[in-house]
């Protein structure tokens, strides 16, 4: 099926443009094409047919489902639930205080709010086409357990101490309106909303992540990452992961660096652990969720989820050959 | 005139979401005021879990996401 995208690329960089194709110019650009067309097109056929879906599927709806649930069964379903629907994360806040103000445990909010970033449909599309199945299911296992994890903690230290006071004073009101009926028609015009709505914001972030993988693909020598972030060098993970901090890009910007990575001979546990921090840790996230954690909360998020990455990243190392 | 409320942190969709009403309000002759609501006691209040969130006249009309212009003419020129 991507054999068009390819062919494509082909007459792009070589007939169009009459690039030598073995010159590293002819390289980057020929990975820059394939992607970018590759990307654009199942960018926009996958987010119509899940906002096809996600018409009928609101935050409201999230909650009910994990009301009243055991706490097992809640940290599986938000995991799952933060995995097929997005938020913008200026919604944190709200998403937080309503789902704690319903009688959710604290955990399983924080394990909502750490499955979201890292898994959705974007992510997923792309780590597929780029990266085969065996990847995307690991880095969906993983992100899931990872996040499962990180609320069976929370809850298991008794960090709700840790949430500023205000959050359990304030009273919700009844949600509005009801289920939204919606006929056919109404659900292609939302579903068309949130293409332009996804695709307009992440469109600078799917062009910078591939640029950056093509320079990665076509000017990097072969065994520069081998060498400095090869399985040799045991700080290669923890490195990983905190370069992934300052940079906040979302998993579409990340994707096609992972891609480039992988071909230079970087281990996928060492480029796991980068996707996952960069999409994870997010200090624009903290500083939003500040206002309702305290700040060892925050710090303790930070921790886990830089200790889960390094476990996650050195286990692929070891075991994943 | 109708009393219209952003429900929204501050974030970048609620400036956006501000901006469109007023613009919108200015461009078909309504009278409205819009006020910007960035306290989350207030805005759980009205039961929104997604910001930012449009009240008009008391009534929540949307949650989540800048909304669509066709939907901001809607409340302004419906009853």
């Amino acid at each position: 099926m991507f054999h068009a995208f390819a062919w494509f690329a082909d007459r792009t960089t070589y007939g169009v443009l009459g690039l030598d194709a073995s010159t590293r110019t002819a390289d980057a650009v020929h990975f820059f094409v394939d992607d970018v067309t590759k990307i654009f097109f199942l960018l926009v056929t996958v987010i119509f047919v899940m906002g096809l879906f996600r018409s009928a599927l609101s935050p409201e709806r999230v909650r009910s489902f994990l009301e009243g649930r055991s706490r097992w069964a809640a940290y599986v379903m938000a995991v799952t639930l933060g995995a097929v629907t997005p938020f913008c994360s200026c919604s944190s806040v709200p998403l937080f205080i309503g789902f704690v103000e319903a009688g959710i445990p604290v955990g399983a909010t924080m394990a909502f709010l750490i499955a979201s970033p890292m898994i959705n449909e974007v992510a997923v599309t792309l780590l597929l086409t780029l990266l085969g199945w065996k990847l995307t299911l690991l880095y969906v296992a993983t992100g899931l357990a990872v996040g499962v994890a990180g609320g069976a903690l929370v809850d298991a230290l008794g960090l709700e101490r840790w949430v500023e006071e205000y959050v359990w004073k304030i009273r919700v009101g009844a949600a509005p309106g009801g289920a939204r009926r919606l006929s056919p028609r109404q659900r292609a015009a939302f579903a068309w909303g949130e293409v332009s709505d996804i695709v307009g914001r992440i469109w600078m972030y799917v062009l910078l992540g591939v640029g950056l993988g093509a320079v990665l693909h076509g000017y990097v020598p072969e065994d520069f990452f081998a060498r400095w972030a090869g399985s040799s060098n045991p700080f290669a993970v923890p490195l990983a992961v905190v370069a992934g901090v300052p940079m906040y890009a979302n998993a579409t910007g990340i994707i096609p660096v992972a891609e480039a990575l992988l071909g230079k001979g970087v281990p996928v546990g060492t480029v796991l652990a980068l996707m996952m921090s960069v999409v994870a840790l997010s200090l624009p996230e903290m500083i939003i969720l500040r206002k309702v954690l305290k700040v060892r909360m925050l710090g303790f998020f930070a921790a886990y989820l830089a200790v889960a990455f390094v476990t996650v990243g050195y286990l692929f190392n070891v075991f994943w050959v | 005139m109708k009393q219209i409320k952003v429900l929204g942190s501050g974030c970048r969709s609620c400036e956006l979401t501000a901006k469109l009403l007023e613009d919108e309000a200015r461009a078909l002759g309504v009278d409205v005021a819009v006020d910007k609501v960035t306290d989350m006691g207030e805005i759980m209040s009205y039961g929104v879990l997604e910001t930012p969130g449009v009240v008009v006249d008391g009534h929540v009309v949307h949650a989540g996401g800048v909304p669509r212009h066709q939907a901001v003419r809607d409340w302004l020129l419906g009853p």
